[in-house]
């Protein structure tokens, strides 16, 4: 039997110990033998520096138009910082709960870790490290065209880099303390498989209620202040959300210091000396609790969930062939099951809302007569916006549905079952809401602009035809480019394949506003010569047609695809 | 009755199954031996029509697999070697699902459901979401699965893993049964002891051919004339004959 005073053995550096991650992140970079990804590295650098230059762009515009501002250029810019510095901790806080639920009790090294002689502390450490790098990349992704146009704009000089990291870490590291704390102390309340649950609600409603909030608050008055009543109003909005316990005002404040050269090294202590405090307090709470709380994350067996109201439903949908039928039920069964997937619909929600708000928004009927071609030009143009909405919804519930059917491809292709009838079930399910929402949508947003009825007429058939459309395009993608080993539906339209999508979907959207375009023109036409009820000539129903005739294909071939490819999937 | 003709499985450059040739016929439980990487689940896969064959035929109840993919499909259940099912159906769902894949429906298909589950004791569980069922339940849901629509041929791959005793004595009595009503089965297995007491015959699969094919009897007197045991006689056909220094790993 060993002694106590047996010495113990080395503990493994932070590198080894990770070691793991990092190896597998690299593994990934680089390519397997006899694999082609010029293409897709390429379409993927390419819509990235797209999408960071217009990120640049927007952030450029925006600071040096407050800096132009005189005396109050420094505040207004330090408090747009402050605003997204806010909204960052804010989306860090959510998605380190997720992630810490993930990486502290759900990973498959655990079992391998908990069992190892490991220090409680360098567990800690790795895990939370871990932690934090995969909910804030993304953060930091977006962080670079805002503070580099910060830097640019108050010449920051070659050092304002390294300033920037110094406010940005403790920013990252503050929330990740939190987010591990928090789902440390619920793992011991709840099971692990319960907490994941409340987590994803939580967070979705969390989200949703930001974007909502930040919509309401706005935040366009900022650079309009002649819409109040006078500066001390306008300075008092400024000057409203902050707070000085915030460490996003800290961060805004370090980096605004350094920009406006005011020598303060209290924002950065303030900063540094919190996050080593969280980190000092977050290990002692996980020496505390975390044994426990792994030890409840294993007991799922006792939480039976049981089928509830939908174990009839399958008399929902009579005279339909079994096999379609119980495909769609399954479908939806298992969508209404999954807090991860129906709180989806809380985001899709809030999106809506803001939509119809932003319309309402929209300075066109203040009391001064507005022009029909106006009104016109923005329905028409409002089909995109729809579309695009439209595009969006499709992406997050129609593309992955293929791919979640991964693990039980044994059992889909051992069997007899059709893969096109497997489709045309999954087209159902998806696409049917998806009409009906386009439809209420653009009905409503029409009526809020007070569309004339062949702008109604032609909208409503536009999006029904784009949606039929859309939601064939989105599932034959989403099998042609599948992610099989993906287990988190809302990661999956992120892949290479998502990106696909959406940029057919995008083109898809401008080849049928560009069609319909000429015929819409020539309405225009006739409604200002004095015939509001001017239909298009024989060009403008060709227009429509050829318009009509894209979202057909646009349908039908990547379903056809599809359909080839699941037929000879190896799984 | 299954019947293999030149089938082969390439994976680019390595040869995963190379030119085999097998058949068994209607009322006999053929086991599937080999080590770790030999062939065996590539070959099951190719037989359930979940992987194509890169070459050779591939015969369920005299039906094509390739060219007559649903007819043969639908004489066919297919138990994997690991027990995946949707986690938010619960079991009955779950096998209703199964079942309309077969095109079956109905209160036939209701009573078969019970029938099944009484017989796996799982009927307790019925309406349970199988995200709470062990492993060895959620195996048992998937043996029930492949024989919900009554077929001519069953393909299981370790069918005995996460089994408790009782279960598995179980499942070797409904296999025994199904055989002898004039089912086919096909059985891949690690392990000796299931199949020696269990199969009809045996086949033997290493580095994708079959090494040794043959009643269990055959096998036996072939390693009796070699002064060796069964067990014996499959680690020197699949080349895993060569005892390992053990002191030195342990020391």
């Amino acid at each position: 039997m060993p002694s106590s005073t047996e010495p113990l053995p080395p503990q493994p550096g932070f590198a080894a110990l990770t070691a793991p991650k990092w190896r597998s992140a690299l593994a990934r970079l680089k390519r397997r033998p006899g694999e082609k990804r010029e293409g897709r590295g390429l379409l993927f650098g390419t819509a990235g520096a797209l999408f960071l230059a217009a990120a640049f762009g927007i952030a450029w515009r925006a600071v040096t138009y407050f800096k132009s501002v005189p005396e109050i250029g420094p505040l207004l810019a330090g408090k747009l910082l402050g605003m997204a510095f806010l909204a960052f901790t804010s989306i860090l806080l959510l998605s380190n709960l997720v992630s810490a639920l993930s990486t502290f009790f759900l990973a498959k090294d655990l079992d391998l870790l908990v069992a190892a002689p490991l220090d409680w502390g360098r567990f800690y450490l790795a895990k939370l490290g871990e932690t934090i790098v995969h909910s804030s990349w993304m953060v930091v992704l977006l962080s670079l065209p805002l503070l580099g146009a910060y830097g640019i704009a108050w010449d920051g000089g070659p050092l304002f880099p390294l300033v920037a990291v110094a406010a940005l870490v403790p920013m990252l590291v503050i929330p990740g303390v939190i987010g591990s704390a928090v789902t440390l102390v619920l793992v011991n309340v709840f099971p692990a498989r319960r907490a994941r649950d409340l987590l994803a609600l939580v967070s979705i409603i969390a989200a949703g209620g930001l974007v909502l909030l930040l919509r309401v608050m706005r935040p366009e008055q900022l650079a309009r202040p002649e819409g109040f009543q006078s500066l001390v109003d306008f300075i008092a909005v400024l000057r409203a959300p902050s707070h000085p316990l915030l460490p996003s005002e800290w961060g805004s404040a370090m980096l605004m210091n350094w920009l406006t050269r005011i020598a303060d090294p209290l924002p950065i202590a303030l900063l540094w000396t919190t996050a080593a405090a969280f980190v000092v307090m977050g290990a002692a709470l996980h020496r505390r609790l975390y044994v426990s709380g792994f030890a409840r994350a294993q007991e799922g067996a006792d939480t039976a969930g049981r089928g509830g109201t939908w174990g009839r439903s399958r008399w929902l949908l009579p005279g339909m062939p079994a096999m379609r039928r119980e495909f769609i039920l399954k479908d939806l069964r298992i969508f209404f099951r999954d807090s991860t997937q129906w709180s989806q619909l809380i985001l899709l929600a809030v999106l809506v809302v803001v939509y119809l708000f932003n319309i309402r928004a929209l300075p066109l009927f203040t009391g001064e007569r507005v022009p029909v071609f106006l009104v016109t030009l923005i329905v028409f143009l409002n089909q995109g916006l729809a579309g695009f909405v439209i595009a969006a919804v499709a992406a997050r519930f129609i593309f992955p549905s293929v791919s979640l059917e991964g693990r039980l491809l044994w059992l889909l292709r051992s069997s007899p079952l059709d893969p096109r009838a497997m489709l045309r079930s999954k087209y159902l399910v998806g696409t049917l809401p998806l009409v009906v929402l386009a439809l209420a949508l653009t009905a409503t947003t029409n009526t809020i602009l007070r569309a004339s009825p062949f702008m109604m007429l032609v909208s409503l058939a536009t999006v029904l035809a784009f949606t039929l459309g859309v939601g064939g395009l989105a599932l034959g993608i989403g099998t042609l480019y599948p992610q099989f080993d993906s287990e988190n539906a809302a990661q999956i339209p992120t892949s290479f394949g998502g990106l696909v999508f959406m940029l057919l979907a995008i083109a898809l959207l401008g080849a049928v506003i560009v069609l319909e375009a000429f015929p819409v023109v020539e309405h225009l036409r006739a409604a200002q010569g004095g015939d509001p009820v001017a239909l298009p000539g024989p060009q403008g129903w060709a227009m429509f047609a050829a318009a009509a005739l894209l979202c057909v294909a646009a349908a039908v071939v990547p379903m056809r695809l599809a359909a080839r490819k699941l037929g000879s999937l190896e799984a | 009755m299954i019947r293999l003709r030149g089938v082969q499985k390439r994976y680019g450059r390595f040869e995963a199954v190379k030119s085999l040739d097998l058949e068994i016929p209607r009322g006999e439980l053929f086991g599937f031996l080999g080590p770790n990487g030999a062939g065996k689940t590539t070959t099951m896969r190719m037989i359930a029509g979940i992987l194509a064959p890169t070459a050779g035929t591939i015969e369920v109840g005299g039906v094509d697999i390739v060219a007559d993919p649903m007819r043969a499909k639908a004489k066919l259940g297919f138990i994997p070697d690991r027990p995946f099912v949707y986690d938010k159906l619960t079991g009955a769902e779950f096998l209703r699902f199964s079942a309309a894949l077969y095109g079956q429906d109905g209160p036939t298909v209701e009573a078969r459901i019970d029938e099944l589950l009484e017989l796996f004791e799982l009927s307790r569980w019925k309406d349970e979401l199988t995200e709470s069922y062990s492993h060895g339940m959620r195996q048992k849901l998937i043996i029930s699965s492949a024989f919900v629509h009554r077929p001519e041929v069953i393909v299981v791959d370790e069918p005995m893993i996460g089994l408790d005793p009782k279960s598995a004595r179980l499942l070797k009595s409904l296999f025994r049964r199904f055989v002898e009503k004039g089912g086919t089965i096909l059985m891949s297995t690690h392990t000796l002891e299931i199949v020696e007491g269990f199969c009809d015959r045996i086949g033997i699969i290493r580095h994708g051919e079959l090494a040794a094919c043959g009643t269990v009897d055959d096998l036996r007197r072939q390693a009796e004339r070699d002064g060796a045991g069964l067990e014996e006689l499959f680690l020197r056909l699949t080349g895993e004959h060569v005892e390992p220094d053990l002191d030195a790993v342990l020391d």
